[in-house]
């Protein structure tokens, strides 16, 4: 097992590399360091000089992938490629186009993320579940054939609105929460109850959905005909045995998202003013920091990986068919 | 009158040409024609489809653009129809159907007042007038909507196969969406429907000029996204070995980057370079056009993978069936085999996701424009106009209208096209539950 662990770890290192360099031509080719030096700088009034000085400071005066003016591995290693790219490797995301160190931020700002994150991930997960396998065993009867319609309904609304409503009325008229803000350590609670729960209203229409279909893909398989026939109650059958078994294909959809909770929510941080990462990569698009963006962006790839990889084990613990080929 | 063609106008009228294309085809299979009688005969899907029919006819009307000869201003078709709502020039907020300002300011009199609005009669001075005329104008609409209604009917009956007796949900679809066109045109001339905005902008007409936008980015997006999944996914799945692993890998790295920040760094990298080559553009129509479409390659970029995997193991599949073996055999050369034999047969993926994708591509814009990283200021589109309205909400009294419009309008679409989806789901993908 562990030889098929490390096997799949290998394979993802090339991954790693296209990402890196996916992400390397978008951010330096489409637009030069000049690009970006004037950004910094404002778009008025800079001179060449000022460039060359912004340029020289951040480590963008060299050339991009081959330095002619170098000798042996230099040619190379000399490039602004390889010395943006390794550093990300060594998980060194190194310091904003404003100055900022942006590990030091990532470490800080991690935790209301995960504040946010864990609970709407978990809530939503048991919610979801457990619509959906109520859905299932109304099967065929009218009441399921509405919840189905309203599920679409729920699914159809822009998530912009339950938060927009939501905010307004809940935290906004009625007073029951804050509006918006957060504060670190215990507290905390009082600011992320709203997002939470907006966040599992938000996503019910189509993780419902997401379930029933699962669950309806299990419930027509021959071994359920065994199990009714056998005798066993229509509640036995499906706890102990579609449920059961529809975990194989949950965990395929749930276990790839939980590395990326780290990540968490662009809009649901913003607009509750959390600051966690999510917040933390708006404010750098909005700010064009691009040197956060890509940070963001190879550390949201890394963690879908592990995600990938993690899947992968999982597979393994709960269905012992599955060989390590 | 000269016409002007924008690249996404150009675009949409293939797309329609190529819709048109399909249903002859479709009317020409009897296996497909059958599939797609079973779609539309449960009344919800028919239904649903008549409103996401109604909203395609008006985002194509939007898609006709010319300039007048003697005006410098581009018009489309839509425009034209809703020239009263266009024209009318107000000052800032007026709540719907309202005949005054939403304010209070200093009147030529000297006293505080709301001020009349250009667009509604002038001799309507108080509110019960207003509610009279209001309700006036709507009986009038109803008339004829009914009116139009009848002869509709009595045309089909007459002249068409189609049994009016049935599809009872389909014909008051259709009744509605009547009265509502009737409704508006007789409405438009005197009110601004659903008030006007912080600038005096009309905000039902900008509400109806957003569905165009939406529908570029449904459509469009997906459009764009299937040549690279089709062709690569039938390719992955019928050659295997080398090719495979290769789109395996492009598919993977594209995947493992986080969706929307790819996209946002796509647009963020877009807008510098548009703001440096200002000067290429004739006009900003054009300019938030060519972004517009841009943004739609770029959405089809980051979304063309989830098809190209379907597709890929479907082929997988297919490609041990006797039928492409025998192709095989026979000397059919591998391009054959990949677009005659195997390209009709994934299909009907392609259409699943094309219907279940649009609405999510609808939904995204709204959040793109939240971001900050969606289409230009410039264009109207449902999220330019919520990102607008969300600080109105918090003023006193609250400004409820043109974010309430702006949900309202995409919730419909939307809906419309998720109900529409399901079904075609169900008929097409062979897992589908069949409780219907």
């Amino acid at each position: 097992m562990w030889t098929y662990i490390l096997r799949r770890a290998l394979y993802s290192i090339p991954i790693l590399l296209g990402v890196n360099l996916i992400t390397f031509l978008l951010f330096f080719m489409v637009n030069t360091p000049d690009d970006m030096a004037r950004i910094q700088l404002g778009a008025k009034h800079v001179t060449q000089a000022d460039i060359h000085t912004w340029k020289e400071e951040k480590g963008y005066n060299k050339p991009l992938f081959v330095n002619t003016d170098q000798s042996g591995s230099a040619v190379l290693t000399d490039t602004i490629f390889y010395q943006k790219s390794i550093p990300l490797f060594q998980l060194d995301f190194g310091h904003s186009d404003s100055g900022r160190n942006i590990n030091k931020d990532i470490a800080q700002r991690m935790w209301p993320s995960l504040a946010l994150a864990i609970p709407s991930f978990i809530i939503a997960l048991i919610t979801n579940i457990v619509f959906a396998m109520w859905m299932v065993m109304l099967l065929g009867t009218k009441l399921e054939r509405m919840s189905l319609i309203f599920t679409v309904a729920l699914m159809s609304i822009s998530g912009l609105f339950y938060i927009i409503i939501g905010q307004k009325i809940v935290a906004g008229m009625w007073h029951w929460f804050p509006v918006s803000g957060y504060q670190a350590g215990f507290e905390s609670w009082r600011f992320v109850m709203l997002p939470v729960l907006i966040g599992v209203v938000a996503g019910l229409g189509a993780g419902v959905r997401w379930y029933r279909s699962i669950f309806l893909e299990e419930i027509n398989k021959p071994y359920v005909n065994t199990a009714r026939a056998k005798g066993l109650s229509e509640q036995q059958v499906l706890f102990k045995h579609v449920l059961k078994n529809a975990m194989i294909p949950i965990l395929t959809g749930v276990v790839v998202v939980i590395p990326s909770l780290f990540m968490g929510s662009l809009i649901m941080e913003s607009f509750f003013s959390i600051p966690g990462l999510g917040s933390y990569t708006i404010d750098a698009i909005n700010s064009q920091d691009f040197a956060i963006v890509r940070a963001m962006v190879f550390l949201g790839s890394i963690l879908y990986i592990v995600g990938l990889l993690l899947t992968d084990i999982s597979y393994t613990w709960v269905d012992p068919r599955v060989k390590f080929k | 009158m000269t016409f002007i063609w924008l690249w996404t106008d150009f675009l949409l009228w293939v797309l329609f040409a190529l819709s048109m294309f399909a249903v002859v085809k479709i009317r020409a299979n009897e296996l497909l024609r059958q599939k797609w009688q079973k779609i539309f005969a449960q009344p919800l899907a028919l239904s649903a489809f008549i409103v996401f029919a109604f909203y395609i006819l008006i985002g194509l009307s939007d898609s006709i653009h010319f300039r007048l000869d003697n005006n410098t201003t581009t018009y489309s078709v839509l425009d034209r129809m809703l020239l009263p709502a266009l024209e009318a020039e107000e000052k800032t907020y007026s709540t719907p159907l309202n005949f005054e300002q939403f304010s209070k300011e200093y009147l030529d009199n000297g006293l505080r007042g709301r001020v009349h609005l250009n667009l509604p009669p002038a001799e309507i001075t108080n509110a019960s007038d207003n509610t009279k005329n209001i309700l006036a104008i709507s009986a009038n609409a109803l008339f004829y909507a009914v009116g139009i209604f009848l002869v509709f009917i009595l045309f089909l009956e007459k002249f068409t196969p189609i049994n009016t007796k049935n599809n009872r949900s389909a014909f008051v679809t259709i009744f509605a969406l009547m009265f509502f066109c009737t409704w508006v045109a007789l409405m438009m001339p005197n009110y601004h429907i659903l008030g006007t905005d912080k600038a005096g902008i009309d905000v039902f007409y900008k509400a109806v000029k957003s569905i165009r936008t939406g529908m570029i980015f449904g459509l469009l997006t997906t459009l764009l996204a299937l040549p690279p999944a089709i062709i690569l996914g039938l390719m992955a799945g019928y050659f295997k070995g080398k090719t495979d692993d290769v789109i395996q890998y492009i598919y993977t790295t594209i995947n493992a980057i986080p969706g929307i920040l790819l996209i946002a760094a796509l647009v963020l990298i877009l807008q510098v370079y548009m703001d440096e080559h200002a000067s290429d553009y004739a006009s900003s129509l054009e300019r938030s056009d060519l972004k517009l479409l841009l943004l739609c390659v770029i959405l089809a970029l980051t979304s063309w993978t989830g098809l190209c995997r379907l597709i890929r193991a479907e082929t997988l599949k297919l490609s041990e069936l006797e039928f492409v073996q025998a192709a095989k055999v026979f000397g059919v050369s591998n391009i054959k085999i990949l677009f005659n034999h195997l390209m009709p047969n994934v299909m009907h993926l392609v259409l699943i996701s094309i219907v279940l994708d649009f609405s999510g591509l609808v939904l995204i814009e709204a959040v793109l424009s939240y971001v900050g990283v969606g289409v230009d200021a410039t264009t109207m589109s449902w999220g330019n106009m919520i990102n607008a309205a969300r600080l109105e909400l918090s003023t006193d009294p609250v400004v409820w209208w043109p974010l309430a419009s702006s949900f309202i309008f995409m919730f419909i679409l939307v809906l419309s096209a998720n109900l529409f989806a399901d079904r075609v789901r169900q008929v097409f993908d062979p897992k589908g539950d069949d409780n219907a």
